[in-house]
């Protein structure tokens, strides 16, 4: 052991708790403060409750944040299980494959989807080239752009985890299935996917709590036909300067996500993250 | 192991290359896209030329943006990984009280949603007249860019042997000494993932720039602005060489996490000591 505890705190960690405290704890606090009005009081919650304009964005956040997890566990799995019966040399090229769009700003591949799906985009052209539809269609400016572009953002989110609990099977629960006779079929549901599910669920969580509050891609692939909660959020306090409904807006979001990444936190493994 | 049952079946291996080309795809034709020689995006390109990347650096107000990005960048790479290294620390003390939320208070940005905490942060800035400024935006994201340093650090230091920290000191080397030549020289590589993480979020960040940068705009809030009403085929220029970036990125951050695990492996029994 070196030194004092308390000396150790001061200066191993105090600096980032000072930091934190100023730029990040004091504006969350002073968010709640403007939540609640002056005088203080859950009136602003209460007119939450009956603005139908916020209850109809916060449904379609969650719709559109649950058909996206949805899709991206479907997509993620067979990547993942594919990631466990190839070579280290094919998985390591497999792996750099799903990281790079991983790494890649979600601007660039926002703008990527654009281009893509966009009236006289690529997709559209190749649709009409062959012939499948006679007329481009509305690929964007409506929830299904935005979900397409959604769960190709957020896809390694979900193959990562699933990945990670599929490696952790231990092999000899197969080779034991195996000599007792089931077929591959009954390996995969009675072994393997049962003991991937904490996998699945922690890529379900990650998913889907940063799709509620994603703001960037559902502005540009959605723009004013696709508001969500963020998006709502953005224009209460730019254009109406609505301090006291945003921060309320803000706070139920807030306590949307903590709530279900904390009420998760064995699910999700974060102990397991310090490795 | 490697056993004979775990093989992939052709429609795993189908299904994986369908979900991972949608992975790669947007960005191999944004890539395509940005050579184009004609006034509108087209793809495949029919004439190639460089005539967006010309117009991207001979453009003031694209490399403005460019060079303040760095420039926030490199000081909350700084900062983060300075801060972030010293909580890593005092995290990694396992006799030392309260280091638990101290990883949670530091990781907890990762959860709450960037447009809540880029509210927070628009309200505290105006009055703390931060707003435009450049130390408003280091400080944030130098908050979002801790939690990254914390874990790619504590990754390394959970490996690092404390036994030799305690020699090293035990031998007469004070805290700072110990450090510089027993902890460092191993834990490098997770200070420079830890670097490469923190630099890429800040860099890459638009949510809490289109909030606080006020009219000094980060290269992430002018490329919004860019494709927000039309697609700005320069920003295709930019995005191929951020993803070239992120692509440099990751492959560092891979090697270095080879490193780190070979370390293990390797500084136990040749056991580096200072000199």
């Amino acid at each position: 052991m070196t030194g004092r505890p308390l000396r150790q705190w001061l200066v191993l960690a105090g600096p980032s708790v000072l930091l934190l405290l100023g730029v990040y704890l004091y504006p969350l606090a002073k968010l709640v403060v403007l939540s609640l009005g002056a005088p203080p009081g859950l009136a602003t919650y209460g007119r939450l409750l009956h603005n139908d304009l916020f209850l109809t964005v916060l449904v379609r956040t969650f719709r559109i944040s649950a058909v996206v997890t949805v899709i991206c566990l479907v997509a993620a799995y067979p990547v993942a299980t594919l990631l466990t019966r190839v070579s280290t040399r094919v998985a390591a090229l497999v792996t750099i494959a799903v990281l790079l769009p991983f790494w890649t700003s979600i601007l660039v591949r926002t703008y990527a989807w654009m281009v893509l799906l966009q009236h006289n985009g690529l997709v559209n052209k190749l649709l009409v080239g062959l012939g499948i539809v006679a007329n481009p269609l509305r690929l964007m400016y409506n929830e299904a752009g935005v979900t397409i572009g959604m769960v190709q953002i957020l896809l390694p989110f979900a193959i990562l985890p699933i990945y990670a609990s599929l490696q952790n099977i231990d092999e000899r629960l197969h080779l034991a299935a195996q000599i007792l006779g089931a077929g591959s079929w009954q390996r995969f549901w009675k072994v393997t996917f049962p003991l991937s599910l904490p996998g699945v669920a922690a890529a379900a969580i990650l998913v889907f709590v940063q799709g509620l509050g994603y703001f960037v891609t559902p502005a540009l692939l959605g723009g004013s036909r696709v508001i969500t909660l963020a998006m709502l959020m953005e224009s209460q306090v730019l254009e109406v300067l609505n301090w006291p409904l945003a921060s309320a807006m803000a706070m139920v979001l807030l306590v949307i996500c903590v709530g279900i990444v904390a009420s998760f936190e064995r699910v999700l493994g974060l102990e397991r993250v310090w490795r | 192991m490697a056993l004979i049952l775990r093989q992939a079946h052709p429609l795993l291996w189908l299904a994986s290359a369908v979900v991972l080309a949608f992975l790669i795809l947007p960005s191999v034709i944004v890539i395509g896209m940005s050579f184009s020689g004609s006034r509108f995006l087209e793809f495949p390109p029919r004439a190639l030329s460089l005539r967006w990347y010309a117009a991207y650096w001979s453009d003031r107000a694209w490399l403005n943006a460019t060079l303040r990005s760095l420039q926030i960048g490199g000081l909350v790479t700084v900062i983060a990984v300075t801060l972030g290294t010293l909580a890593s620390l005092a995290v990694s003390r396992r006799t030392l009280r309260g280091r638990g939320a101290l990883r949670a208070l530091i990781v907890s940005p990762l959860v709450v949603p960037s447009i809540v905490f880029a509210l927070g942060l628009y309200s505290v800035f105006a009055t703390w007249r931060l707003t435009g400024t450049m130390t408003g935006l280091v400080a944030a994201h130098t908050v979002l860019a801790l939690p990254f340093v914390l874990l790619n650090v504590g990754a390394a230091l959970y490996k690092l042997d404390p036994s030799l920290e305690r020699a090293a000191r035990i031998s007469g080397a004070g805290p700072v000494r110990a450090f510089l030549f027993v902890v460092l020289p191993v834990i490098w590589p997770g200070i420079a993932s830890g670097s490469i993480f923190a630099f890429l979020t800040s860099f890459d960040e638009i949510v809490i720039a289109m909030f606080v940068a006020g009219s000094s705009p980060t290269l992430p809030k002018v490329m919004f602005e860019g494709i927000q009403f039309e697609l700005n085929p320069i920003v295709a220029a930019v995005s191929t060489q951020l993803i070239l970036v992120s692509t440099v990125a990751l492959l560092t951050v891979e090697w270095l996490r080879r490193r780190i695990a070979q370390r293990i492996e390797t500084d136990y029994t040749t056991q580096e000591t200072a000199p």
